[in-house]
């Protein structure tokens, strides 16, 4: 009898919840994303806490999978119907395809009020402007050319850490003659296209990067160099697991962790799960620049875009959001969590690990010359259209024992072309 | 409605009786006209425009058809649909008609062991996937498992192999649908008249040709049924792939739906994604049309 009465009083308290919190909110901001995972999800709840106590309601829509994929069909379809949330998880040149089609809100108050312009580097302010304005606030920078390597593995084999892809190679031979897995990693197509990218910045360098990716220059698509990323891609895959097929990122970088690999070729998000282990950045675990990369740096910039509403209180709650998001405390805590760089460049940066602050250092250098190059993998640089494009050739050339590099970039040239 | 009801000379009742029918219908017509056929004619209309990333109305004619005809990634996964759901058919068939014509023969616990058959079909193709993408693996399943029991020569690596991958995808398939396809079969050689085969049987005939000769070509409608079901089957599988390769490794393993899924939401390129969907309504028409038409002549002649 005691416990029907107390479940009783807890559903009716319950009930009850949803009701105070619409009776007591000013305005309401509704934010779709895909920080679902277990850091993430913590990232984000202090971001909601910040909002909150700014007096709005916050409506989570997260929806999982497919990498954002899921997310974004919902966004659509919401768009289309003409009720949009009032953010959204949305990066890169994606940015600029909603502010054709006109669905993005101009944030020139919140950014002027409080000196986005001063705060962000110019390139990331870029990215987040449709015509001139700001429709979208940064969340973080991730570095997607790193190499995680496992110390205490590289030690049992005599490796030394790789700064060239010569000594990658080299490495890579004397982990597979002590019986380690030389490189984890996992057989999925962004996971494929991550290395791909990694090997034209150290082939090609930035500007032959920039080329290939941004400009979709024909000549270097096609020329001896690009055959020999393919030729350097397929040497590689002959030290990775032939049973990658399918496998998360995650579970590759668990294998460096455990000590049954030596290597893995990831962005910065890495970082979390050898965190989540208990490990100490420098100490167990080394991060470098993919070899040939350095003083380059691939970002990937993860970014909530802000949509038209109507409602004048909910549009105070959106401004809100975008005032929080830049904030000292979440940024901190947010880029903690995801392993990434803050996009405000006057942090304190003596509350992040080692790599967090050679990200930092290296971004910087970046910046002043070519460096600084959008990731391809990670819909940065192109289109989805073509990024899936390129996804189909690498991913089938890096699976296929019999794939020639010379076929190859000539496929990826005209699979290229027909994607534009 | 009293007044009318005087007038008619027929009760309301008679009246309601006579709507309630089309009144109940009404929802569900309306669901399925706007929701079935209206999506399928926006689909259409969709693959012959510019549609990227959200829909458009800019006229290209059929340059989406062109660009599929000109993918390689949509080859790959129309010759794996081929192989695949001819395989899946006819593995699926042969299976399920055996397991029939055994659990026919009136043994003892054909209850239990009928459930035991039909049980794969009561899951998930997504639970289905999962399970043999684990017992397929080549680090953790049967490969390990026999290894691990001295056959170290053993070597099952067919799931990341990309030119076998789509007959795990066969594998997993025939084992939840074969189950399915038997208790179609069982039915139908439930009705097969005892008389016949005993007439058989006083002939002279041997139990495998009063099967071969005699009842399974009375069950030609029951092959029939099956053969339709199996082949929507095979050709809207889409959660099988996504679960046990996901199209993987490289696209090797990729079918017409898969690739129609990852166009048109994920890629942005919705008019090509609209052409591929299209393509696949008329694969299933072509299968389905000769059928009907045969089906509803043959009622006329009855």
């Amino acid at each position: 009898m005691n416990a029907i009465n107390r479940l009783a009083a807890v559903i009716s308290l319950a009930s009850l919840l949803p009701l105070s919190a619409v009776a007591a909110a000013n305005g309401m901001v509704e934010v779709t994303h895909w920080w679902t995972s277990g850091g993430e999800a913590a990232a984000v709840k202090t971001l909601k806490e910040q909002v909150e106590k700014d007096g709005f309601t916050w409506k989570d829509n997260a929806v999982a999978g497919g990498g954002g994929a899921a997310a974004m069909t919902v966004l659509k379809s919401r768009a289309v119907a003409g009720n949009p949330p009032g953010a959204a998880q949305i990066k890169g040149p994606d940015i600029q395809e909603w502010g054709a089609l006109g669905l993005l809100t101009e944030l020139d108050d919140v950014s002027r009020a409080n000196n986005w312009d001063a705060l962000l580097p110019k390139k990331v302010a870029q990215i987040m402007q449709y015509d001139g304005h700001y429709v979208a606030v940064p969340v973080n920078i991730h570095r997607v050319n790193w190499l995680w390597i496992n110390p205490q593995v590289f030690d049992k084999a005599g490796a030394k850490v790789p700064t060239t892809l010569d000594e990658l190679f080299a490495a890579a031979d004397k982990l597979k003659a002590a019986g380690f897995i030389p490189l984890a990693h996992g057989g999925q197509p962004w996971q494929d296209s991550t290395v791909f990218e990694d090997l034209v910045l150290s082939i090609l360098g930035p500007q032959g990067y920039h080329k290939a990716f941004v400009e979709l220059d024909e000549d270097t698509l096609t020329g001896a160099q690009m055959v020999k990323v393919f030729e350097t891609l397929k040497r590689l895959g002959t030290y990775m697991d032939p049973n990658r097929a399918g496998r998360d990122w995650n579970i590759a970088a668990a294998e460096v962790i455990n000590g049954k690999a030596g290597m893995q070729i990831m962005g910065d998000w890495a970082k979390s799960e050898w965190t989540a282990a208990g490990k100490v950045a420098g100490k167990d675990y080394q991060c470098v620049a993919f070899p040939g990369t350095q003083g380059s740096f691939a970002y990937n910039i993860d970014s909530l875009a802000m949509f038209k509403l109507k409602n004048e209180n909910d549009i105070k709650a959106q401004n809100d959001l975008a005032k929080v998001a830049l904030e000292p405390r979440f940024q901190t805590v947010f880029n903690q969590n995801k392993g990434s760089l803050p996009v405000r460049q006057d942090m304190d940066m003596s509350q992040f690990d080692a790599c967090t602050q050679k990200s930092a250092v290296d971004f910087k250098e970046a910046e002043k010359g070519d460096g600084l190059q959008p990731s391809m993998a990670h819909n940065m640089a192109t289109s989805l259209a073509v990024q899936g494009a390129i996804f189909d050739v690498v991913t089938n050339f890096f699976n296929d024992p019999k794939a020639d590099p010379a076929t190859a970039v000539k496929q990826l040239n005209s699979a290229i072309k027909s994607a534009k | 409605m009293s007044t009318v009801a005087t007038i008619n000379k027929a009760s309301p009742l008679d009246a309601l009786q006579r709507w309630l029918p089309k009144l109940v219908l009404a929802p569900s017509m309306l669901i399925v006209l706007v929701g079935f056929y209206g999506y399928i004619l926006w689909t259409f209309v969709l693959s012959f425009t510019n549609s990227s990333f959200m829909p458009s109305y800019k006229w290209v004619g059929l340059a989406q058809y062109a660009r599929l005809m000109e993918n390689d990634r949509w080859w790959v996964a129309s010759k794996n649909l081929l192989l695949f759901g001819g395989m899946f058919i006819a593995i699926s068939l042969v299976i399920g008609v055996l397991l029939a014509i055994l659990l026919d023969q009136r043994i003892r616990r054909e209850g239990f062991i009928r459930t035991i058959y039909l049980y794969p079909m009561a899951l998930s193709m997504i639970v289905t996937g999962t399970a043999w993408k684990w017992l397929l693996n080549p680090g953790l399943g049967l490969d390990k498992m026999l290894r691990d029991w001295g056959w170290e020569g053993f070597r099952l690596d067919w799931l990341v192999d990309p030119d076998r991958v789509v007959y795990c995808l066969v594998i997993a398939a025939v084992w939840q649908a074969s189950g399915f396809v038997m208790a179609l079969f069982l039915a139908g050689l439930r009705g097969v008249d005892q008389s016949i085969i005993r007439a058989a049987q006083v002939d002279g005939a041997s139990l495998p040709s009063i099967y071969l000769r005699i009842v399974l070509p009375s069950l030609r409608p029951v092959f029939f049924s099956a053969l339709m079901i199996l082949a929507h089957i095979a050709i809207k599988s889409f959660d099988l792939v996504a679960a046990m390769t996901a199209g993987g490794p490289g696209y090797a393993s990729d079918l017409p739906a898969m690739f129609m899924y990852s166009f048109t939401f994920s890629r942005g390129q919705m008019g090509m994604g609209s052409a591929s969907a299209i393509l696949m309504l008329g694969a299933i028409l072509s299968i389905l049309v000769p059928y009907l038409y045969s089906e509803l002549r043959n009622k006329r002649h009855d």
